[in-house]
């Protein structure tokens, strides 16, 4: 078979894909999947972890250590993150979907999101990695 | 043809019946869980820190009443369907359509095998 003489497409660099300019709408839905797939990961973990309480457990409490953990607490944080992003989204999806004309205020309605994310989600993170600072002090 | 996507997400299907049904059971879902799974989580780690939260601590305290069980088995029940039909989604897009039947197979097993798990540790679980 005969080679494709078309020149290849440029190699994108990390820059190009910093510099990507795909719009609130792409990034948000983009956002929204990663921490579906993520919080959904979770849930099968949870729901097995939580089979322990009656089935085994000691082996639950032991598992509650690397909850409770540092690194552990580092994990939830970032749990709650993807999960409040994808409520948050979620509800934004969810009023553009029923109420189609808000759909031209996509990008105020995605602001109020990360508004919202930030201000809860930052003293929210604070409650989840107190206990890391208190072992340190 | 309705667009497949759109700045609003995936927008309401037009053809099949079961997508349709799907996309109103996520949305439906997502209503239920952003009250019961955000109150889950802060009761979880705001009000309790996870340390405390023993199996003993679970079996005396967050689960002592049928009430709460019962809520807690609604999120999982909401939780199952959300998650799942959402990886449905996924998978409608990213896995190849040689090994798509299977793949949504093996999700609807582990759905299933989740819920039953979720069920059992909530029903036998000894009230104290």
């Amino acid at each position: 078979m005969a080679r494709s003489t078309a020149p290849l497409p440029p190699r994108r660099t990390l820059k190009d894909y910093l510099a990507y300019r795909g719009g609130e709408g792409m990034v948000a839905w983009a956002f929204h999947r990663i921490s579906g797939v993520a919080v959904w990961a979770f849930v099968l973990l949870h729901v097995l972890d939580i089979y322990f309480v009656g089935g085994n457990p000691q082996a639950y409490n032991e598992l509650l250590k690397i909850y409770a953990s540092p690194a552990g607490r580092m994990m939830e944080t970032l749990l709650g993150a993807a999960l409040f992003y994808h409520a948050l989204n979620g509800m934004r999806i969810v009023v553009m979907d029923f109420w189609p004309a808000l759909t031209a205020y996509h990008r105020t309605l995605w602001r109020i999101v990360w508004v919202l994310f930030f201000a809860i989600g930052i003293p929210g993170a604070y409650i989840i990695l107190k206990p890391i600072w208190e072992v340190v002090r | 043809m309705s667009e497949r996507y759109s700045r609003v997400g995936r927008p309401r299907p037009t053809g099949s019946r079961a997508d349709l049904r799907a996309w109103y059971a996520v949305r439906i879902t997502a209503l239920a869980l952003f009250v019961l799974a955000l109150a889950h989580f802060s009761m979880t780690h705001f009000v309790f820190d996870p340390a405390d939260q023993t199996a003993e601590w679970i079996a005396q305290t967050r689960w002592n009443s049928v009430a709460l069980r019962f809520l807690d088995w609604s999120m999982l029940v909401a939780v199952i369907i959300h998650a799942f039909l959402g990886m449905r989604t996924v998978a409608q897009d990213y896995v190849p359509a040689r090994i798509r039947t299977v793949a949504l197979f093996v999700l609807y097993l582990l759905a299933a095998g989740l819920l039953f798990i979720g069920t059992t540790v909530v029903l036998t679980l000894p009230l104290k």
